[in-house]
């Protein structure tokens, strides 16, 4: 197994039940003037979490929305190169961004639960989507979606409050929840834990963990104790450049460039 | 070797005076502003309240045959200038619904004529002596008194004090004012979320934007000759009517409704729309289920204001002919009606002095809408203000 350095495409040798989720080719990205993803080649495996780290402002994140197109919504955005998921390129002309995110969800750095009820935030996108029309499927679905993001237990009694009435973690939880509602392929996760308290942080992560039996989860963190705990796949970026993409365990245990070993060792960041 | 405190002091002192002087200017000028407001509440409620109540005397009417053709030999001799002109053409119409009247003698209170009532307020008035003498007399009766104006509330403008109310011109002024909503909130509301939600940031939206800001600090005489030009000369729409006033006021409500509802969409945190995109919603099916929801106290607010000034609005209605004279409550939407600014303008122009109270007595009446409106206003805002 080696490391990559940029430029050439990144093929983990993955294993028979590693099947590809999503396969980025020569993607570039600008903001305006400034390029700000440069060259990236990554393979996405299903059913694993893949983590993204690197410093601030290398282009973790601007990645990561890239793989739901969250940067249409942002003006001034060019991008090139191929993002392909299930055979399409997900930036083709006939794509449907509602389509692609039905099918990628995503979850934000700060919890940001619909003001509607607890169970109005789960059952809001597959009533939207047209995959409960009634009253019972619906109840059903919210006690799935709840029971899968660990938070049955704590708002079975109060599936009508305020979502924004829960605290930091359960939010969060509630958001998970409302992603996995639609039965996405792939949930993108954007530091999910950054604003959330070392237990939360704990519960996040226990989440992940049996979430990727169901899930391919993408996320971005700072937190390398993290990403070296949750993560069978980790990323390296740099400067809007994946330096180094690998499993998590060669990645923290003997990274294949100096950079990355820096990185991870603290010598920046 | 630095200063000591007494040397700061020394130094500061100057500073403290200054702030001192710049407290009391300020606190002299919100004094200032203080009283004139209650001087202006003062005069008008000294001058308005009498316009709630109006003279009414115990007389004698006779329901004769000569009475039908000539009400004014209805009552006696003595007390038929006292009575209202207007009351007392009603008796034969009274007479011919309802038959049982013919022949027989009551003591009934009627409307008195407007002098009456001018000279029981203590007012100057233009009895005779001998007509003074009478009404003396009635009051020593207990036959002339000052009761409630039920008058001023249930008819319209009349040349006769008396009769003259502010009913024809409140109606006028719902109607206008529901065709101003009717046309000003679908229109500026689905501007406002185009510009914030889903135009781009380019020189076209720039230029429009800019437009609607100006738009708001127009004199409001010119969007009467707006509407006289297009509403009245090019589409041909009945002038004078509520149609045509409230399409005018909704020019002027316009910009203050999408200024006001871009305000309130711009304060929806982007947090909520990412979460609906995310879930894979639509543009707009983030505008209508999330954001518009959130927003809706704030254009709600904005909207009652935007109508409240549009309800105080006189000169544009002056230019599309509002300012008429409706003596019948109960107007269309197409037909002359009038509004209660226009209607307190048409009476401060009457020179009989029975007009002052009527009005400062409407001015009373507008206020109070107008004061009930705001507070909605703040109320709604304070109710559903939401923090993030």
């Amino acid at each position: 197994m080696t490391g990559h350095s940029a430029g050439e495409p990144v093929t983990r040798n993955a294993e028979a039940h590693h099947q590809l989720s999503i396969r980025v080719r020569d993607l570039n990205l600008w903001y305006g003037d400034t390029q700000a993803l440069k060259n990236i080649n990554l393979d996405v495996y299903q059913k694993n979490v893949t983590a993204l780290i690197g410093p601030s402002g290398c282009g973790k994140s601007t990645f990561l929305r890239c793989l739901n197109r969250m940067n249409d919504l942002i003006p001034g955005v060019r991008l090139e190169g191929l993002v392909e998921m299930d055979g399409r390129d997900v930036n083709e002309a006939k794509m449907d961004e509602v389509a692609l995110r039905r099918r990628v969800g995503m979850v934000f750095q700060k919890p940001n639960p619909f003001p509607k009820s607890i169970y109005e935030n789960v059952a809001y996108a597959p009533r939207m989507h047209d995959l409960v029309s009634r009253k019972t499927d619906a109840d059903e679905l919210v006690e799935r979606a709840l029971r899968d993001a660990g938070l049955w237990e704590e708002v079975k009694d109060k599936l009508h409050q305020p979502g924004t009435s829960l605290s930091g973690g359960q939010q969060q939880r509630l958001c998970i929840a409302r992603a996995i509602a639609v039965q996405p392929d792939v949930i993108l996760m954007d530091e999910p834990t950054s604003a959330l308290d070392p237990i939360s942080t704990a519960t996040i992560e226990d989440l992940m963990d049996k979430l990727k039996r169901q899930f391919t989860i993408i996320t971005v963190t700072h937190n390398m104790q993290q990403a070296a705990r949750v993560a069978d796949y980790t990323a390296f970026f740099h400067l809007g450049e994946v330096v180094e993409y690998n499993d998590t365990q060669t990645m923290f245990s003997n990274p294949a460039t100096k950079k990355a070993e820096d990185y991870i060792t603290g010598r920046y960041g | 070797m630095s200063q000591s405190f007494d040397e700061i002091s020394a130094q500061l002192r100057r500073r403290h005076r200054k702030s001192a002087r710049l407290k009391w200017v300020s606190m002299g000028a919100l004094g200032l502003a203080g009283l004139f407001l209650v001087l202006f509440f003062a005069d008008m409620l000294v001058k308005g309240l009498p316009a709630f109540q109006q003279a009414q005397i115990q007389v004698e009417v006779d329901y004769s045959e000569q009475a039908s053709q000539l009400p004014l030999a209805a009552v006696q001799e003595d007390v038929r200038p006292l009575v209202s002109r207007g009351y007392l053409r009603l008796i034969p119409g009274r007479m011919e619904d309802n038959p049982d009247l013919l022949g027989t003698t009551r003591m009934e209170w009627v409307l008195a004529d407007g002098q009456v009532d001018q000279y029981l307020k203590g007012h100057h008035s233009k009895l005779s002596g001998s007509e003074q003498t009478v009404v003396e007399r009635l009051v020593d009766q207990g036959r002339a008194e000052l009761r409630f104006n039920t008058t001023f509330f249930t008819s319209g403008d009349s040349k006769m004090p008396e009769l003259a109310g502010i009913a024809a011109a409140a109606m006028g002024t719902v109607l206008t004012l529901l065709v101003t909503l009717a046309v000003s909130f679908p229109i500026g509301v689905m501007t406002a979320v185009y510009l914030e939600e889903f135009a781009p940031d380019n020189r076209v939206t720039q230029l429009i934007e800019i437009n609607i800001n100006n738009l708001a600090a127009i004199p409001s005489i010119l969007f009467g000759l707006l509407g006289l030009a297009i509403f009245i000369n090019f589409f041909g729409v009945p002038r004078s009517s509520p149609v045509v006033g409230g399409l005018t006021l909704a020019l002027m409500t316009l910009p203050v409704i999408i200024i006001a509802t871009r305000t309130a969409l711009r304060s929806v945190p982007d947090s909520i729309r990412h979460a609906a995109f995310g879930v894979g919603c639509s543009r707009w099916q983030v505008v209508r289920d999330h954001v518009l929801p959130l927003a809706m106290p704030g254009i709600m607010t904005g909207s009652i204001i935007g109508l409240a000034q549009a309800m105080g609005e006189t000169a544009p209605l002056i230019i599309v002919g509002m300012v008429a004279f409706i003596p019948d409550v109960g107007a269309t939407f197409t037909e002359a009606a009038t509004v209660l600014p226009a209607q307190i303008f048409t009476w401060a122009g009457e020179p009989d002095r029975a007009f002052i109270e009527k009005t400062s007595g409407g001015i009373l009446v507008l206020l109070t809408v107008l004061i009930t409106l705001n507070a909605t206003a703040v109320v709604l805002r304070k109710k559903f203000e939401r923090r993030w």
